[in-house]
C-alpha cells in the first residue's frame, strides 16, 4: 500500500460537485502535484487530505492509518496556506516554534529544533522579526518552517508561490525543491502553474472539473497529454481537427485539402484532434519545409520568438529559439517542418 | 475661477466646517470661558475671571467621590463590555451568514431606541417592586427585595447594556481583518479551540477590543441619562452633578467648571491609553 491513498474520494456542496471519484496514491518522500485551472476542486481535495473539510465518501490512508476520524489537529500534517497565515502578532521564532508548543516540545529542544529549521529556510538572521516586516519571499520561508518544524509526515502546499513576483517564484521554486529534499517530507503541492508543477515534482496529477485525468511524470505529462484539455493547459500547443486515414502500412493524416505523414498510432481511421507543440516546428528551407506560410504575428520573448504563421492548415504558432539574428517580419514567408512523430493524436470529441 | 488648488479642499469642507464651529467649538469654548467666571446667590454670574470655580471641584472630597464614582463606573462598564463582546463577537462571526444577519440585527437592534426607553425598562426590572425582587421573591430564595436601583451596579448593568454593541462593532471590524486561514494554521499545528481562541483569535482582535474600550469608556464616564434614571439624586456622576449645578443650584460657573475637568480627565486617560496601546502593539500591527 502506498504512503498516502485517496481512495474513491467524493465531495459535494449540495448541486456542486467539488471532487468526483477521486483516486491518487503518493509514495513515501515523493513530490506530487495537483494541476489544474482554477475551480477544478484542487483546494477542497487538500482541505479533505488537512481535515478542514468532511469528504461526502471515499476514503484517505496514511501510513496504513484511516484518516476518516481524525480531527485536523490530530493529523501531524505540514501545511503551507496560499496567504500564508502567519500569526502577526509572533515573532518568526514563535510562529515556527507554535506548533512544538502545542506538542509539549521542552523549551531547550524547541529553541534547538526551531533554529535548525530556520536554518533550513535560511533564515536564522530574521528570528526576531514580526511578519509585517518582511518581504512575500521571507514570509513564505517562515510558513514553510512553520510547517517543517514539527516533523510532518506529509507536507501540504496550497499554491504556495502564487503571491510571489514571477521572478521571485522561480527562485523560491528551486529553494523549495532544495528544502523538500534535504527534509525528505513526502509533499503533495496544489498548483494552477504547469510550469511550477513541472519544475517541483516527481509527479503530476492534472485534474479538471473535479475529476483525475492523467497521472505521470512531468515529462510524459507534458509530451503524452491524455486529452486535447491537458495539451493545451499544459504548455502552448497547435490544435488541430483532422481525419486519420490508414493505407496498409502508411498512416495519413488529412486536415482540408493538405496530406501529411502522420506518426504510429493505435486510434482507429476517422476524424482525431492533432496537437503539435509550437517548440517541434522548425524552420527551414523551401525543399524540405512540410509546409509553407506568411507570418502574421511576430512576438520576440528574449530566449525565443513567437510567429503565428498562416499556413494552408490554419493558423501554425511556432517557436524559434533565439539564435541571435534577424528572423522573418510579419508578411515574410518561412517554410516549417516538423517530424511525424512530433504529431500527437487524440480522439476526437474528447471533453476540451 | 478665482479659487486656487491649494484653497479648494477648504473651501468645499467649508459648509461642514462652519456648522462644526457652529454647534461644537463655541458652545465649547464659551463653557471654558464661563468656568472662569464667579458666581453669587445675590448677584448670579460676574463676568470676572478666575480660578476659584477648580479650586473649588479640586478643593472638596466630595467632587473627588463624584469622579472616583463616575471612573469606576465607566471602567467597569468597559471591563465587563470587553469580557463579554469579545467572544459575543467571535461567535457571530463563526455563525453560517443567514443566522449571523439576523442576530446581529439583535445585538445591533437596541442601538434603534432611545436611551431613555431603555433605561426605563431596566427600573421596571431593577426596582424594588421591580420584575427581578418580584420574581426572586415569588420563588422564595429572597424575603426582602435586593436594591438595584439607585446603585452604581444598577447603573453599570445598564450601561453595558447600552454600550455592548460598540464593542461588538469594534471587535467584528478587527475580526474581519484577521486571516482566516490563522485558524486553520494554529488548528494543523495541534491547537485545540479554547488555545486557538486565546492565542491566535484574542490578541488579533485586541487592537478592536481596545479601540471599542476608547469608545465605551468615554461614552461611559460622559453619560447622562441611564445615571439620571437609574442614580437619580443618590448615586451622583459627574454629568448628573453638572446637570444639577445648572438647572437646580444656577451656579453655571461652577457646572462648567466641572464639565471642563470631566472633558479634560477623560481625554487624559483615553490618550494614555492609547500610547499604551501602541507602544504594546507597535511591532505588530498597523
Ligand atoms: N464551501 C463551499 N461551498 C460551496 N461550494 C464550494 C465551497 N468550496 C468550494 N466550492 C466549489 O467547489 C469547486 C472547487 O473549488 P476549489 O477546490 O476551491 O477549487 P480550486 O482550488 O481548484 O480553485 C468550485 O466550483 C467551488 O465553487
Ligand atoms: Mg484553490
Amino acid at each position: 500500500m502506498a504512503f498516502l491513498e485517496l481512495q474513491a474520494l467524493n465531495k459535494r456542496y449540495n448541486a456542486v460537485v467539488a471532487v468526483e471519484d477521486f483516486n491518487l496514491s503518493i509514495e513515501r518522500g515523493e513530490f506530487v502535484s495537483l494541476l489544474g485551472p482554477s475551480g477544478c476542486g484542487k483546494t477542497t481535495t487538500l482541505q479533505m487530505i488537512a481535515g478542514f473539510t468532511q469528504p461526502t465518501s471515499g476514503k484517505i490512508m496514511l501510513n496504513g492509518r484511516d484518516l476518516g476520524a481524525v480531527p485536523a489537529r490530530k493529523r501531524g500534517l505540514g501545511i503551507v496556506f496560499q496567504t500564508y497565515a502567519l500569526f502577526p502578532h509572533m515573532t518568526v521564532e514563535q510562529n515556527v516554534g507554535f506548533g512544538l508548543e502545542m506538542r509539549n516540545v521542552p523549551a531547550d529542544e524547541r529553541r534547538r529544533r526551531v533554529s535548525d529549521a530556520l536554518d533550513l529556510v535560511h533564515l536564522s538572521h530574521l528570528g526576531d522579526r514580526f511578519p509585517r516586516n518582511m518581504s512575500g519571499g521571507q514570509r513564505q520561508r517562515v510558513a514553510l518552517a512553520r510547517a517543517l518544524v514539527i516533523e510532518p509526515e506529509l507536507l501540504l502546499l496550497d499554491e504556495p508561490l502564487s503571491n510571489l513576483d514571477a521572478k521571485l517564484r522561480e527562485e523560491m521554486q528551486l529553494e523549495l525543491r532544495r528544502i523538500q529534499q534535504e527534509a525528505g517530507v513526502t509533499t503533495l503541492l496544489v498548483t494552477h502553474d504547469q510550469s511550477e508543477a513541472m519544475a517541483l515534482s516527481d509527479r503530476v496529477a492534472v485534474m479538471q472539473s473535479g475529476r483525475l485525468i492523467q497521472e505521470d511524470s512531468p515529462f510524459d505529462v507534458y509530451e503524452k497529454p491524455a486529452t486535447s484539455f491537458i495539451s493545451t493547459f499544459l504548455g502552448k500547443t497547435n490544435s488541430l481537427p483532422a481525419v486519420l486515414r490508414r493505407k496498409g502500412k502508411k498512416i495519413d493524416i488529412i486536415i482540408d485539402d493538405v496530406r501529411l505523414p502522420g506518426p504510429d498510432t493505435d486510434l482507429p481511421d476517422g476524424p482525431v484532434e492533432l496537437s503539435l507543440r509550437p517548440e517541434r516546428i522548425e524552420l527551414t528551407d523551401e525543399v524540405q519545409a512540410t509546409l509553407s506560410g506568411d507570418v502574421v504575428e511576430r512576438v520576440f520573448l528574449g530566449d525565443h520568438w513567437l510567429f503565428r504563421v498562416d499556413t494552408p492548415i490554419g493558423k501554425l504558432l511556432v517557436m524559434q529559439r533565439n539564435l541571435g539574428r534577424r528572423e522573418a517580419g510579419i508578411g515574410e514567408r518561412l517554410h516549417l517542418s516538423w517530424k511525424p512523430e512530433a504529431m500527437r493524436l487524440l480522439p476526437r470529441g474528447e471533453a476540451s | 475661477m478665482t479659487v486656487s488648488g491649494k484653497a479648494t479642499p477648504w473651501f468645499l469642507s467649508a459648509p461642514a466646517l462652519t456648522l462644526f464651529a457652529a454647534l461644537l467649538v463655541t458652545p465649547l469654548a464659551m463653557t471654558f470661558l464661563l468656568s472662569f467666571n464667579s458666581f453669587s446667590f445675590y448677584g448670579g454670574i460676574e463676568n470676572t475671571f478666575g480660578l476659584e470655580n477648580y479650586a473649588e471641584v479640586l478643593s472638596d472630597t466630595y467632587f473627588y467621590e463624584i469622579f472616583g464614582r463616575t471612573f469606576l463606573i465607566a471602567f467597569i462598564t468597559t471591563a465587563i463590555c470587553a469580557v463579554l463582546g469579545l467572544p459575543e463577537a467571535y461567535i457571530l462571526f463563526r455563525m453560517k451568514p443567514a443566522w449571523r444577519s439576523f442576530m446581529l440585527l439583535i445585538v445591533l437592534g437596541p442601538l434603534l431606541i432611545s436611551v431613555v426607553v431603555r433605561t426605563l425598562g431596566w427600573a421596571i426590572l431593577l426596582g424594588n417592586k421591580g420584575v427581578i425582587n418580584e420574581f426572586l421573591r415569588d420563588i422564595g430564595l429572597i424575603t426582602s427585595p435586593i436594591r438595584m436601583m439607585y446603585t452604581s451596579t444598577g447603573i453599570v448593568v445598564a450601561l453595558v447594556h447600552v454600550m455592548i454593541p460598540f464593542m461588538i462593532l469594534a471587535v467584528w471590524a478587527a475580526l474581519q481583518r484577521q486571516d482566516p486561514a490563522t485558524e486553520r494554521a494554529a488548528e494543523s499545528l495541534g491547537a485545540g479551540p479554547f488555545t486557538i481562541f486565546m492565542r491566535i483569535v484574542l490578541p488579533q482582535a485586541m487592537p478592536g477590543v481596545l479601540s471599542g474600550s476608547l469608545i465605551v469608556f468615554s461614552l461611559s464616564a460622559s453619560a447622562f441619562a441611564t445615571p439620571a434614571v437609574l442614580g437619580g439624586r443618590r448615586v451622583k456622576v459627574v454629568s448628573t452633578t453638572v446637570y444639577d449645578e445648572f438647572l437646580n443650584t444656577l451656579n453655571w460657573p461652577l457646572g462648567a467648571a466641572i464639565a471642563i475637568l470631566l472633558l479634560v480627565s477623560v481625554l487624559t486617560i483615553m490618550i494614555a491609553w492609547n500610547k499604551l496601546v501602541e507602544r504594546r502593539y507597535s511591532g505588530v500591527f498597523e
